[in-house]
């Protein structure tokens, strides 16, 4: 976006237009792969929309799974609007699921409208303490964030894997994983309170988390563009020299968007660990931290374009395995090179189409009307 | 004494066979850090290599081949970056995280395609693979105490690939210290302006920088593949292009001090292969986690300052364009 100058691309253009041609081009590249695999893309494509949507019981899977994505996607979103590039999503809900399960756990005896505060209350605090670590040591002693992360994901892992072996298991058990929560300390899912009401929802691990993914958005959106601490954020992403002129404390501003992100993150856990499995396994965050990254990218850091995504990477995830099953020559894997190809395309590539673009919109401006 | 001899030579042994991999890997990141190109594509060079490699090795039976492709797949996957970064001026990390991603997704689903192996390569021909050499003398130096021992298990016996890992460091530091392309290319990484205004390209020295870096990284993938093991597994490279970049930082970007940085961070992996499950005098069984986490918390506290500071090229991440 040019700052300071006339706008060079008209806004659907830049928001809706740039995002979509990205977005193409990344399909149409998967789709060659497909061909080099001698399968039909179209045919593919096919399984693909049907898998995720054909049906209600599909549907609430993709939205099970588009609901780890909004919060992924929002965390990721919320650092890149401070100015950082936060590659430790992953870490940051794996080390959330931890403070979670430590209360269903443990306090599984009480209520479940005590139990879910509690338990929201240690993932935040966890997750936002491992995102804040890596903030403050950007802000304060200027350690590179991308690769603290990094690095922050693998001490994440390290440690998870020690508790999850020496500490945590279930006694007796020898699969790496935590006894299964008390029924008290399940999240409901969302056919059970239907059937409460009477309504016959199909049997899907879709639950309570989903409106809470909505709610984060909502708060998102709010923060950051109605409040005055939402403004001083996006400055110090924007210009940080220009925050330091106006008052505003680049250092912090950054440390409390990694702490937001990573607490944000951390929401994963709701909906895995308490909304589907009911106890904590090894490697539960299955990568969407990471996806966090291209969700974030293709909605341009923006909630409405965030929520976009998340439905598409739900979509392609439930999708992607119902294809796997149908096309034997498409694994799951096939999800993971779109996923790379998009942060490819609406990542490191936006600038590819947008200066044939401005001169397109240019011309057309030209042209007396 | 003789009885904490050997195995100390043995934990030696597997740290350099641990090491050839994030030296390659560390090596092709300092060629375009310093030419002031993040790289976490390091990550997904490597599995693109060892996928390449093992790919090629099985379907021509030579693990030449096998190595000459892998050479190539990291080439093209560096000329992506380029493509990405320094033409069309993107950012290097979100570009390096897309190749990183790309590759793991892809290779395990042509793996699948190709070879119906649930996403492996399995390396099965003798020539497809690297052979170990043993050095001349080596079976008669071994009766010699200490010494001949030392060359005996140490020196000799390793991979093709692991000797050339090791030869790549002085000859890194020849060509970045010693040579007009390794001037060039280091001013690019600081201060590429001045590097324009000498009438040089500051794009094609990026792009010449990735080239080699893609191709030692490729090697480093070869190695994985075809000569550490037979055959390709998904996820393989398990962070190693990642510990190659810290072992790069730790190494404050120089060839040396990083390729001890390597050694170091391998000599903790042996260490922590030769722990599991072996009580330690007086503590007990130490977790092999903790040991295995080391490398990555000691890069950070050193990223904070804490330890020595480690000073990036000034350049490093910052498009280049001649009209500013």
């Amino acid at each position: 976006m040019a700052v300071g100058g006339a706008r060079r691309l008209p806004a659907w253009a830049d928001y809706g237009l740039l995002p979509l041609l990205n977005l193409v081009v990344a399909f149409l590249i998967a789709g060659l792969v497909v061909l080099a695999l001698g399968e039909n893309p179209l045919e593919a494509s096919g399984y693909l929309v049907r898998g995720a949507f054909g049906s209600p019981e599909v549907l609430s899977w993709t939205l099970f799974y588009a609901t780890n994505f909004v919060f992924t996607g929002l965390a990721v979103a919320i650092a890149f609007r401070a100015g950082l590039f936060n590659i430790g999503a992953e870490g940051q809900a794996y080390i959330g699921g931890l403070g979670l399960t430590l209360v269903c756990l443990y306090l599984g005896d009480l209520p479940f409208f005590v139990i879910l505060p509690l338990a929201t209350v240690a993932a935040v605090a966890f997750g936002a303490v491992w995102g804040f670590i890596p903030g403050w040591l950007q802000a304060k002693r200027g350690s590179h964030i991308v690769i603290t992360t990094i690095m922050f994901n693998f001490i994440a892992a390290s440690i998870m894997t020690y508790l999850l072996v020496y500490v945590l298991i279930r006694p007796g058990s020898s699969s790496p994983e935590t006894a299964t929560f008390a029924e008290n300390a399940w999240m409901p899912q969302l056919w059970q309170l239907g059937a409460a009401l009477g309504l016959d929802l199909p049997r899907a691990p879709l639950n309570l988390s989903f409106f809470w993914a909505l709610i984060c958005t909502l708060l998102f959106w709010l923060f950051l563009s109605r409040t005055r601490a939402g403004f001083e954020l996006r400055v110090v992403g924007r210009n940080d020299q220009a925050a330091v002129y106006a008052g505003i404390s680049p250092a912090r501003w950054q440390m409390i968007a990694m702490a937001l992100s990573g607490a944000l993150a951390s929401f994963i856990a709701l909906n895995e660990v308490m909304g589907s499995h009911h106890r904590l396994l090894l490697n539960f965050t299955g990568g969407y931290g990471f996806v966090g990254i291209a969700v974030a990218l293709m909605g341009r850091n923006h909630p409405v374009g965030i929520l976009l995504a998340a439905l598409l990477f739900g979509a392609l995830y439930q999708g992607g395995s119902e294809l796997a099953f149908d096309m034997p020559a498409i694994t799951k894997d096939m999800v993971v090179v779109v996923q790379g190809l998009v942060i490819l395309f609406a990542g490191a590539l936006e600038h590819f189409f947008r200066p044939s673009l401005e001169a397109l919109f240019r011309r057309r401006r030209a042209l007396p009307a | 004494m003789s009885d904490l001899w050997l195995p100390t030579l043995l934990l030696l042994d597997s740290t350099i066979r641990l090491a050839a991999p994030l030296i390659l890997a560390a090596l092709a990141g300092l060629f375009c850090e310093r030419a002031g190109i993040v790289n976490i594509a390091l990550e997904g060079k490597l599995l693109g290599g060892a996928f390449a490699a093992a790919a090629a090795a099985q379907l021509t039976g030579s693990a030449w081949i096998g190595l000459l492709a892998a050479m190539a797949f990291g080439w093209g996957l560096a000329m992506v970056h380029g493509f990405a970064t320094i033409t069309h001026r993107g950012d290097q990390v979100v570009s390096g995280m897309a190749l990183n991603i790309l590759v793991a997704g892809l290779g395990p689903v042509l793996a699948n395609a190709w070879f119906q192996q649930a996403g492996r390569i399995p390396v099965t021909a003798e020539d497809a693979r690297f052979p170990s050499l043993t050095l001349p003398f080596a079976e008669a130096a071994r009766s010699v105490p200490i010494i001949g021992q030392i060359y005996a298990e140490l020196l000799s016996g390793h991979n093709l690939l692991v000797y050339l890992a090791f030869l790549a460091v002085p000859l890194t530091f020849w060509v970045i210290w010693k040579t007009r392309f390794g001037l060039r290319l280091r001013a690019v990484g600081e201060n590429p302006a001045a590097v324009d205004t000498a009438g040089i390209s500051v794009p094609w020295m990026r792009y010449r920088a990735l080239m080699v870096s893609g191709a030692l990284c490729g090697i480093g993938g070869a190695y994985l593949s075809i000569a550490q093991n037979a055959g390709y597994l998904r996820d393989m490279s398990a962070g190693k292009g990642y510990l190659a970049l810290a072992a790069l930082i730790f190494g404050k970007w120089r060839p040396v001090p990083t390729l001890l940085a390597c050694l170091l961070f391998a000599f903790t992996d042996a260490l922590q292969i030769r722990l599991q499950g072996l009580p330690v005098a007086g503590i007990g069984e130490i977790p092999t986690q903790f040991v295995q986490a080391i490398p990555y918390v000691v890069t950070v506290i050193l990223l904070a300052g804490f330890v020595g500071r480690a000073v990036a090229p000034k350049a490093i991440g910052v498009p280049y364009m001649k009209d500013r």
